[in-house]
């Protein structure tokens, strides 16, 4: 079968100065059309240089991405990006910002009424209607990062990019968040790539997980499936072995093989 | 943080001992509007500290300009002599002869022509220059030499350019007021956060819908703090700008007070000139509120 998201031999490397610094060497990975992958990996190791790259949002050094055999070198709504920070607008309340990435997206396709069924029907999906006329300044954390899936998943995209989305939450509303996200994934069989440090969170949502090699030129070390069945429900896996399993394997990976390295910082 | 399994008997987990209910009391938010009482205590405590400053300077003044052979009016004087121009001020006896409101509102008139070209051109000018390496490393310089230009200095270029008093005028006020707009219009451009790029970026928006939903709410706080610091040159510009080109503004009129000697006329005008530079400073931040809220708010 085709790879619905190729990364064929990527190398990127930063210019600064006269100094080229290498981020990324030689990545290699194909994606499965509604497959969930996570990127883990220590801080600096290039995993959101690696989600911009497929977003569009920098260029490949050498190398290509390619959706559906056409190759990717600019940013488009097709490849969604949930921020670490939600990015919403602060002056446009919560049902503006999703209008604004609707009205660009379908402004042609969709008449005004079906846009405005769309912006609702995706601000029910992450149960944030209630809200939709407050502004961002005006909810939680959760909730804005809620509203940042919505606008993401709102473009209709052929892959959803989540770039850490859930780091800056405490941990309850973390839980909340990924059952929210696990949800979504079983609906609609969107493809995900989630970059995340947390090897729970890695484990509990994912259908494989991409381990990366620390820096400089960081590459990918491991790819590690998770056999688990779906739905997945947090409390049974805490004492699933084929869950605490997959969890050693990739906390042997960080930990004990690519230890990190405070002085290649 | 995971939830680990616990197999071991030894760890428990207890329900908490049950608590009768307490009945919290919740004072209910007073939803009446008008409570004189506060209201009028708010005021006064607005009002009473500047009335009180301003009645020991008018005594000051009254006991200082006393003498015989003082050269300035003492307020009481003014308040006599130039009583018609203080009780009326929209009186209308012919093309020289018209109340000071009407003075003030030719002025504005002008003011609101120069700023508002300004302002559009402000704004573009610095989206531009925070927009692009190329056009700040070749404007900026330009922009800080010619800002440092004081207004009047201005006027007898554009006299011989526009060949009429009133245009020259309103000139004047355009280019006096145009620099703060452009310097903090590119300032808040250059400081958009990167996010909202990539969200504009992600969304393929084209320069024009960038302009229009990311760039100028974005960087409102800075174009206001631009605009305010524009209105309040603007009204210095043009009184200045009058006294030199004459016409019916309340410049001209001081500098024709000044010439007929009608001291007292020259101090209500510059009350009146006062007052109103205040209301434009206060109408552009209240604009700048309005339009800005939710957009300081992290």
């Amino acid at each position: 079968m085709m790879a619905y998201l190729k990364l064929d031999h990527i190398d990127k490397s930063f210019a600064r100065g006269g100094q080229v610094s290498e981020v990324l060497k030689d990545i290699r990975l194909t994606i499965d059309k509604g497959e969930f992958v996570s990127i883990i990996g220590h801080s600096g190791c290039g995993k959101s240089t690696l989600l911009n790259l497929i977003a569009g949002l920098t260029k490949v050094s050498a190398g290509a991405v390619l959706l559906e055999d056409k190759e990717v070198d600019s940013p488009g709504p097709e490849r969604a990006v949930v921020f670490q920070n939600h990015s919403l607008l602060p002056w446009l309340t919560v049902y503006e910002n999703i209008k604004l990435a609707v009205s660009k997206v379908f402004g042609r396709t969709k008449s005004k009424a079906e846009r405005h069924d769309w912006i609702m029907r995706n601000l029910d999906l992450v149960q944030m209607a209630h809200a939709r006329d407050k502004r961002p300044a005006e909810i939680s954390g959760g909730m804005k990062q809620r509203v940042g899936i919505a606008r993401a998943l709102a473009m209709e995209p052929k892959i959803l990019l989540l770039d850490e989305p859930f780091g800056a939450l405490d941990a309850l509303t973390r839980a909340h968040l990924q059952d929210a996200v696990m949800d979504i994934h079983s609906r609609l069989g969107s493809t995900t790539i989630m970059i995340t440090h947390d090897v729970d969170e890695a484990v509990l949502l994912s259908d494989r997980i991409v381990m990366m090699t620390n820096g400089p030129a960081a590459t990918i070390g491991e790819v590690l499936a998770v056999p688990l069945d779906r739905p997945r429900r947090r409390i049974e896996l805490a004492s699933d072995r084929t869950f605490l399993r997959c969890r050693e394997a990739v906390l042997k990976f960080l930990y004990e093989r690519h230890r990190f390295v405070e002085a290649a910082e | 943080m995971s939830i680990q399994a616990i197999k071991d008997s030894k760890v428990k987990a207890f329900p908490a001992p049950a608590k009768p209910a307490e009945i919290v009391a919740f004072t209910a938010r007073t939803r009446r509007r008008f409570d004189p009482a506060s209201i009028a205590s708010k005021l006064a405590s607005a009002l009473v500290p500047p009335v009180v400053v301003i009645a020991i300077m008018l005594v000051v003044w009254q006991i200082a300009c006393s003498s015989p052979n003082a050269s300035l009016p003492p307020p009481g004087q003014v308040w006599n002599e130039a009583y018609d121009l203080i009780a009326h001020p929209f009186f209308d006896n012919g093309p020289q002869d018209i109340g000071l409101a009407w003075r003030v509102l030719i002025s504005l008139q002008r003011v609101a022509i120069g700023f508002g070209l300004a302002a559009v051109v402000g704004v573009a000018l610095g989206a531009l220059v925070g927009q692009s390496v190329w056009a700040m490393r070749g404007l900026d310089p330009v922009f800080q030499i010619l800002r440092t230009v004081p207004p009047l200095a201005w006027l007898p270029l554009s006299l011989a350019a526009f060949r009429d008093s009133s245009p020259s005028a309103i000139f004047v006020i355009f280019i006096t007021s145009i620099w703060p707009v452009i310097i903090n219009t590119a300032v808040g451009v250059r400081n958009i956060p990167e996010d909202y790029r990539n969200v504009a970026r992600i969304l393929r928006l084209n320069q024009f819908e960038f302009f229009v939903k990311i760039m100028v709410p974005a960087a409102a706080p800075y174009i206001f703090t631009g605009l305010r610091i524009g209105i309040g040159l603007s009204w210095l510009a043009i009184v200045a700008a009058e006294m030199l080109t004459g016409g019916v503004g309340i410049g001209f009129f001081i500098w024709d007070a000044w010439n007929s000697s009608r001291l007292p006329d020259i101090i209500v005008a510059l009350a009146y000139i006062g007052v109103t530079g205040f209301c434009l400073d206060r109408l552009v931040a209240a604009v700048g509120a309005f339009v800005t809220r939710g957009t300081t708010a992290k």
